[in-house]
């Protein structure tokens, strides 16, 4: 029996340490978020869009995908979305007369936060984009822009200030939220730590290391997201 | 869909249910006190203890809730047979199991998100309100209990109703450290009966009618006292 290894050998990034593994999982895990992250934001423009523009049965779909969704619990959503979709594919593909895949565990952690994200991120943008003023969409309308430079030139810049402080609040929810990932089994910042600390017996030490980890991406984000306010901000009187 | 396994694991649902309420009364209740705590100390603490609350706050709402209950069960877990005389005494059985785990990280984790919320809230108790029981000769803690957290907590409550929705739907995370909660048991159906999705909707009924319960609750009490605008 040799002597137990320091903290720092343990945190150390190559393979007698765990630092590595921790630091690839915490990779993993931004990138998840980002992932789903950007296809929420996709979701959301589209739901935005479709809530406050769609015929009857548009808004009553999209009515029951933003309330079903923030009405379970994300974990069941989670399992449920990761086995429904998996499970979906692969009968979509039988149908087709293909074999049948093995869905790459990112792509499906991606798609299934996406889609949670998304029914939040619907709201956010329905907010925003009903808090501009509608004066100005109708001057856009008004001197013959199209709808898409109309989008781009006079509701997007208008409808950010206003989005930000939820869509900044829905980034810290999903790098938090791909932590249920971990759950299904795919290898992100909390499953890798888990492996670490299961291996090494050394719990307390590598799940606050994680915690660390995790706590250092939402500081880093909050000043992330304080720099883009400021600059969406401005020109906008200050005491608003 | 095959829904025929209902009857032999209803009392299953039902206990796993009890478990659930159980997890989301117990954070809610004491996270709520401790939240006060934390809250006052941010407002009108002396310096060293609102960092520190601040730092608790920022601390439990910058990390997922599934990491500081594993902290919590497997990382604090393994130091508590250390302590001389725990294993012998009588909190031993409450303290070994994954409920008493679930039940502190998702008390504290709540308290830190309640405690922000609390914390605007006593910033937004008009300060002719508070001027006014001051004149009345007031003690401070006569104030506090009487105009202060009262006033504060009918501002706050939408928020609070929302917050425990939040931490009704982070109660599932309990199933990872053993705790034979609602989700638990559809785990538990689905590996018995080999079905994937049947169990995992009848528990989201329930979670969804919990759900529904919570707000007309809250609804209920926001009508009792009527906020003048």
């Amino acid at each position: 029996m040799t002597t137990s290894p320091t903290i720092w050998e343990l945190l150390a990034p190559a393979p007698p340490g765990w630092g590595g593994v921790l630091l690839t999982g915490a990779g993993s895990t931004v990138l998840i978020s980002l992932g789903a992250y950007l296809l929420g934001i996709g979701i959301g423009l589209l739901g935005a869009t479709g809530k406050l523009k769609g015929s009857r049965p548009v808004v009553v779909l999209l009515d029951v995908y933003t309330t079903a969704v923030r009405a379970i619990p994300e974990l069941i959503l989670i399992i449920g979305l990761y086995y429904a979709g998996t499970d979906g594919i692969n009968r979509l593909l039988a149908v087709l007369g293909l074999p049948s895949i093995e869905i790459n565990g990112f792509f499906a952690a991606v798609m299934v936060l996406g889609i949670v994200q998304g029914a939040y991120m619907t709201e956010v943008l329905r907010g925003a984009i009903l808090a501009i003023p509608i004066g100005q969409i109708e001057a856009a309308s008004a001197f013959g822009m199209r709808p898409w430079l109309r989008f781009r030139r006079v509701v997007l810049p208008a409808l950010m200030p206003n989005a930000l402080p939820g869509m900044a609040n829905l980034w810290m929810s999903v790098t938090k939220d791909s932590a249920l990932i971990a759950v299904v089994g795919y290898q992100e910042l909390a499953l890798a730590t888990r492996l670490a600390a299961g291996n090494t017996k050394h719990y307390f030490l590598f799940f606050f290391a994680a915690a660390l980890i995790y706590l250092a991406i939402t500081l880093a984000s909050n000043l992330l997201f304080t720099g883009l306010e400021r600059h969406f901000r401005r020109g906008q009187p200050l005491a608003a | 869909m095959d829904f025929s396994w209902i009857s032999a694991y209803w009392s299953l649902i039902v206990a796993g249910a009890v478990q659930t309420v159980l997890l989301l009364t117990i954070s809610v209740v004491f996270g709520f006190l401790l939240a006060i705590g934390l809250a006052l100390a941010q407002v009108i603490g002396p310096r060293w203890l609102r960092w520190f609350a601040k730092g608790y706050c920022t601390a439990f709402r910058g990390t997922p809730l599934l990491i500081q209950l594993w902290l919590f069960y497997y990382g604090v877990g393994s130091f508590l047979p250390m302590i001389p005389g725990l294993r012998e005494s009588l909190l031993w059985p409450i303290v070994r199991e994954g409920f008493f785990f679930a039940a502190v990280s998702f008390t504290l984790n709540y308290a830190a998100y309640e405690a922000e919320v609390l914390r605007g809230a006593l910033l937004a108790v008009p300060k002719g309100e508070l001027e006014a029981g001051r004149a009345f000769g007031m003690r401070p803690f006569t104030l506090l209990y009487r105009i202060w957290l009262p006033r504060a907590i009918r501002i706050a409550l939408p928020t609070i109703g929302g917050e425990v929705v939040l931490q009704l739907k982070a109660t599932p995370l309990a199933f990872t450290v053993t705790v034979m909660d609602l989700y638990a048991v559809a785990y538990k159906i689905r590996q018995d009966t080999l079905l994937v999705y049947e169990p995992l909707v009848v528990v989201t009924v329930f979670y969804v009618c919990l759900t529904l319960l919570i707000t007309r609750a809250f609804r209920f009490v926001e009508r009792q006292v009527p906020i003048r605008r």
